[in-house]
């Protein structure tokens, strides 16, 4: 439905180097790169704020490339919100549909609706100056999403929030994208990626470097830059099940984690850090309450220590010093055991 | 040694002066003036006709040219272009410059012989010596006010609100008009008050435009020459009345409309 074709453009401080990419209908794709990779900028060009200087973008099949911003059917949700401060909310959401043909009984009954659906129709009457930032963040949805357009941009909407609210509105994206809105989402944060994108690309100095499911960017990460910017090596796609008041998580259902998690959801992506495991010849007793044999399939050697992979069931990436290499002797082929504590894994909801 | 005196206290001393220094000669005027003497002038038709002419000539002036200098002070805020310092620099001109020399430029600027003059006969209007050259003269002097008022409200109206309306399909007509002009609206009206203000007590360069019909400023001047001290004081002294009266009704106007 968007196709983003050889966008190019330079700017003070970065830019924007022939990106490329497609968006389908009905697809959460996140836009996920460091602060200052081009990520905003490339989302003011798409909306039309922001001339490229080569490159074209269509939208289900037009090229929309040069047309008036006020043409296009593209909604953009900035990351500071934007809310118009001398307009009440309502008249904040309301603002987009003055010059349509509805009748004002029509105008209002769709504020009403669209209020009720982001949960803030009480706060129709409301200055803008007496929101929090959840709120805010809310209205300025709630106002783009009532031009109902085919494309919905969401600028960092979740990165000035503070954690509970982050959740909320989690859900609250998600719940709209089930309804059939085709959403693209620019974030730097890995997590926002994973819980709520069905296909994520990366973007580092103005290039996407990385394209495809959260599976395929986590779990074999393409370059150094997403390998480090991800974080995680040991990405998994796991259901959870609970036995006896623990909460174990089963992958590809051969592989059992021990993890602990306060989500009630049942399918989510696990990371643990490749840091966060050890190594041992022997089985032993410790706090961790993951402890698997494997054989090494693997060893590289790694900018910090040395990046050993054992066959578990799963291929699991652990980082350790070269030290222990040598002290326990590790080659292609051992059989060793490791270990990792239930709580270095980081259950992501999906 | 103790100390007796802070720094504070000397900054005091010095802002207590400084007050004095205005409040004053203003003191002085109006204790010296009776209320009879007061009373009796506004009752004079001259005078009260010549209040109005000041009052009128400059609430159009500060009208007339606000529709084009509201708009410029927008560009300015807005637009990259060349010669922008130039422009700006063009624009503080008339306070540089000395209304006197203001005002024999804006007469051969006017006056008959002059592109304006001829344009101003062609439809019956003789600036030289009219409402419409005294206008003229109070708008020259005081609008620098209005536009850097103007370009410090735009300048406060975040850019990304203007773009987020145009993404919600609006116009930049329609954004001008919704998001820009409203959210700039109390630098403006503040701006819009102080050239009025500033056309009201021009002096220099209306009397080489207008000597007639007579605006408070020169009738003032013109008693004092006439008749002395005693008798430019009432009028003085109910002119700045009248003008104190009326700012003080326009801000706090402005200010409700704010707080609404």
């Amino acid at each position: 439905m968007l196709t983003v074709d050889n966008i190019s453009k330079k700017f003070s401080g970065f830019n924007l180097d022939k990106v490329s990419f497609n968006v389908e209908k009905g697809d959460y794709f996140i836009l996920l790169g460091e602060s200052g990779a081009g990520k905003s900028m490339l989302l003011e060009i798409i909306a039309g704020l922001v001339n490229p200087e080569s490159g074209s973008i269509f939208l289900e099949g037009k090229d929309i490339t040069r047309e008036r911003i006020q043409d296009r059917k593209i909604g953009l949700v900035f990351q500071d919100y934007a809310i118009f401060p001398h307009l009440s909310v309502r008249e904040n959401i309301a603002y987009s549909l003055s010059g349509t043909k509805l009748t004002h009984l029509q105008k209002k009954e769709n504020v009403q609706s669209t209020a009720e659906q982001l949960g803030i129709a009480d706060l129709l009457h409301r200055k803008p100056s007496t929101l929090s930032g959840g709120e805010l963040q809310r209205v300025a949805l709630a106002r783009t999403m009532i031009q109902q357009p085919q494309l919905l941009l969401l600028d960092e909407p979740l990165a000035s929030l503070d954690t509970l609210i982050k959740a909320d509105l989690r859900s609250m994206l998600r719940k709209i994208h089930r309804n059939g809105q085709t959403i693209l989402h620019v974030t730097h944060d890995y997590e926002e990626a994973i819980s709520l994108g069905n296909k994520i690309a990366v973007i580092d100095n103005g290039k996407i470097i990385q394209e495809g499911t959260p599976e395929e960017v986590f779990r074999f990460p393409k370059s150094e830059f997403v390998a480090h910017f991800v974080g995680v090596k040991n990405f998994f796609k796991g259901k959870l099940t609970r036995e006896n008041k623990s909460t174990y998580a089963l992958i590809d259902n051969r592989v059992r984690i021990r993890v602990e998690t306060d989500e009630d959801a049942e399918e989510g992506y696990l990371a643990i850090r490749s840091e966060d495991i050890f190594l041992s010849k022997e089985m032993m007793q410790s706090s961790a309450l993951n402890n698997f044999q494997g054989k090494v399939v693997e060893i590289i050697p790694a900018s910090t220590g040395v990046e050993v992979i054992l066959d578990i069931g799963l291929r699991i990436h652990a980082l350790v010093t070269r030290e222990s290499i040598n002290t326990l002797g590790i080659k292609e082929g051992s059989e060793l055991w490791i270990h990792f504590k239930a709580t270095a894994v980081r259950f992501i909801k999906a | 040694m103790k100390k007796i005196f802070s720094l504070q206290h000397v900054f005091l001393l010095l802002g207590a002066l400084i007050l004095l220094f205005i409040l004053a000669p203003m003191l002085g005027m109006i204790l010296k003036t009776s209320p009879v003497s007061l009373f009796e002038t506004a009752k004079e038709k001259e005078v009260r006709d010549s209040i109005w002419l000041t009052i009128w000539t400059s609430m159009a002036g500060t009208l007339i040219f606000a529709v084009a200098a509201i708009p410029l002070s927008y560009l300015l805020v807005r637009k990259k272009f060349h010669f922008k310092k130039l422009v700006t620099g063009i624009i503080d001109l008339p306070v540089v410059i000395p209304h006197s020399a203001a005002g024999i430029a804006i007469l051969g600027f006017v006056s008959r012989d002059s592109i304006m003059g001829k344009i101003g006969s062609a439809v019956g209007l003789n600036f030289v010596g009219n409402p419409a050259g005294i206008t003229i003269a109070m708008a020259f002097v005081s609008i620098p006010y209005l536009i850097n008022a103007a370009r410090d409200g735009f300048a406060g109206v975040p850019e990304r609100t203007e773009k987020a309306a145009l993404t919600l399909g609006a116009t930049p007509v329609r954004v001008f008009f919704t998001i820009s002009l409203p959210l700039a609206w109390r630098n403006i009206v503040s701006g819009l008050i102080l050239m009025f203000a500033r056309g009201m007590s021009e002096f220099g360069a209306v009397i080489m435009v207008a000597y007639h019909p007579m605006i408070t400023p020169i009738l003032i001047f013109e008693r004092f020459g006439s008749f002395g001290l005693k008798y430019a004081r009432p009028v003085s002294v109910l002119f700045i009345l009248i003008s104190l009266s009326l700012f003080v009704v326009l801000r706090s106007l402005a200010k409700e409309k704010e707080d609404e």
